[in-house]
């Protein structure tokens, strides 16, 4: 396949653009309606004012965001067809479908739901209004969940088979493509890291208030409903992500390895706390060298295999295989690709040619080595390696930044409960911080997601230079630079708007 | 009831502060999305060149077949 390296470069930038754009929105929106509802709900319950003065403002915070952010993710899809369609077409309904159930619902949620949140103070009962604000959140963790499902099968596809007759990968098993451990791993994870940032955003914003000395009762309240809920789901953010971890290390070997910069595999390996990286040039393997790093004994292992003493597979094992392991290399799985693309190839042939018995068998060889369709294209076993760096460093910012929360979080309960947090100014400041920072880690979170597993754009069926379109380079530079631009503008506007209303205050009410 | 929740809509977007702000936001993004974008730079790559899904399908199997074994 004679693709422009230059091409899918500016292709993946382009997509990485616009879905870090997209990401710095989904998540706030995630979790501070859930918030919102769980204000609205005491308001309702003890029909306290200053709850629906609460629940208004920050109401209005999620207007904004929302309002800024509605669309953006629309520019993904327009890129799948454009610039991705090779993969469009491969991807076939399994994309498709939960797409357009995420389309749907978000367009029922956005028309009706959101409508009667917004204007629906005083025109429908209060009981009304608070289901209706409910539904806003559930809805919009709804419209996650299919997304969610379909980047999940891009890691680890299930419940499909191809059909070499549309060259598409059709679903057999919609429950297997929607339960997949992958995808309720990815789901929760996700999820609750979003409302983990969401927390955060609101806790930020109240010390804000806290130190000016101004809306000091929305304040406090604010601080003890997203910390109690920050801390309870930034916990579980870490349940999650170790779970994804364990699962990562089953059917993304590689990434782990990578996420690890584990070189060589090791019984009872250790996980690297802390570690000082340098290039080594020239090396086919793209390793890191460690100049110094703080170990954990056997923790790697037991993260990876709930077993202290078990195997970790490193690079060099994935790539040139371990028998005595039971790892097969990339070498084995890049003949068994090429028989795959071969016999999909003479499939067509002897289809066309109408013989019958020989595209049958053509089929069953396709059929036995499908799996590793995508390794056929790669000319050398080292393309299978993801970037080790980037990963390496973004799981560390994720997962460090991700316990300094938890902590963080703890703090808050504790001081907002005991009513001392007025006077440790520092942690305020800190808070106010911490806004900015969430949004780097939620960001880091994607790279080792989506950078770590490169070269796929489908695990193991299609790398990501086989599935792009064949367009003019300048064309996809062209387009990179008017996202930039018209997403700087857009951000600039987010922040400019979000920065007046909070400090307008609630004054305004709830539109 | 469909002229209450016309009329619903209508208080809604009248009574709205950062509202209408945010509205033209909106309406402005999905003109440059929608009427500049889509239009002028984000064709639908295999519809465009394709009249039909046979034909998509078999240039599609091309391109996936193509590399010299």
């Amino acid at each position: 396949m004679n693709i422009d390296p230059s091409l899918v470069e500016w292709s993946r930038w382009q997509f990485a653009l616009t879905a870090m754009f997209h990401w710095i929105f989904v998540p706030l929106t995630l979790g501070i309606t859930f918030l919102i509802a769980i204000m609205e709900s005491i308001y309702v319950k003890t029909g306290d004012p200053e709850w629906k003065r609460i629940t208004k403002f920050w109401m209005t915070l999620f207007g904004i965001n929302f309002a800024i952010g509605v669309a953006t993710g629309i520019i993904l899809e327009f890129e799948f067809g454009t610039n991705w369609s090779n993969y469009s077409w491969f991807v076939g309904d399994i994309f498709g479908a939960p797409l357009a159930v995420e389309g749907i619902m978000a367009f029922f949620l956005e028309t009706t739901f959101i409508a009667v949140m917004f204007f629906g103070w005083n025109k429908v009962s209060k009981k009304v209004h608070l289901l209706s604000t409910w539904l806003v959140a559930i809805g919009s963790n709804l419209s996650a969940l299919w997304i969610l499902v379909a980047n999940a099968w891009m890691q680890n596809p299930t419940g499909t088979r191809f059909n070499p007759d549309t060259a598409r990968n059709e679903m057999t098993s919609f429950w297997e493509v929607l339960f997949s451990p992958t995808a309720i791993n990815k789901f929760l994870h996700t999820v609750s890291s979003a409302y983990l940032l969401a927390s955060i955003f609101v806790i930020g914003v109240s010390a804000w208030y806290l130190l000016k000395n101004r809306e000091k009762l929305l304040a406090r309240r604010s601080i003890v409903v997203a910390s109690v809920f920050g801390l309870i789901f930034g916990i579980y953010t870490a349940l999650t992500g170790d779970s994804s971890a364990r699962h990562m290390a089953q059917v993304q070997p590689l990434k782990f390895a990578a996420m690890e910069n584990l070189y060589e595999g090791q019984s009872g390996a250790p996980f690297v706390a802390v570690g000082i990286t340098r290039k080594v040039e020239n090396d086919e393997h793209k390793r890191l060298e460690f100049i110094s790093k703080i170990e954990i004994p056997n923790v790697l292992s037991y993260l990876a295999y709930l077993d202290p003493n078990a195997f970790v597979p490193g690079i060099k094992d994935l790539v040139h295989g371990n028998p005595g392991k039971g790892v097969m290399g990339v070498n084995e799985k890049m003949e068994k690709g090429r028989m795959a693309i071969s016999a999909l190839r003479s499939y067509k042939e002897f289809q066309a040619a109408g013989e019958t018995a020989k595209a049958d068998s053509a089929m069953k060889v396709l059929e036995a080595n499908y799996r590793y369709f995508g390794y056929g294209y790669f000319e050398d076993p080292h393309q299978a390696i993801p970037p080790i760096r980037l990963t390496f460093v973004s799981f560390r910012v994720m997962v460090y930044f991700g316990f300094l929360f938890i902590l963080m979080m703890l703090y808050f309960v504790y001081h907002s409960m005991r009513d001392t947090l007025e006077k440790r100014r520092w942690i305020l400041v800190l808070a106010i911080f911490a806004i900015p920072l969430v949004y780097l880690v939620s960001q880091a979170g994607w790279i080792v997601a989506e950078v770590g597993r490169q070269p796929w754009i489908i695990q193991d069926l299609m790398p990501t230079f086989a599935a792009v379109s064949h367009l003019e380079v300048s064309s996809v530079k062209l387009t990179f630079w008017l996202f930039a631009i018209t997403f700087t503008i857009l951000f600039i506007a987010e922040v400019r708007i979000m920065l007046a209303q909070i400090k307008n205050g609630p004054k305004d009410g709830g539109k | 009831m469909l002229k209450r929740v016309i009329r619903f809509y209508i208080e809604g977007f009248r009574s709205m502060t950062v509202g209408k702000t945010l509205w033209a936001i909106i309406l402005l993004k999905l003109f440059i999305m929608f009427a500049v974008f889509r239009l002028f730079f984000f064709k639908p790559y295999l519809k465009e060149k394709f009249p039909d899904d046979k034909s998509r399908a078999k240039y599609v199997t091309e391109q996936l077949t193509r590399k010299p074994l």
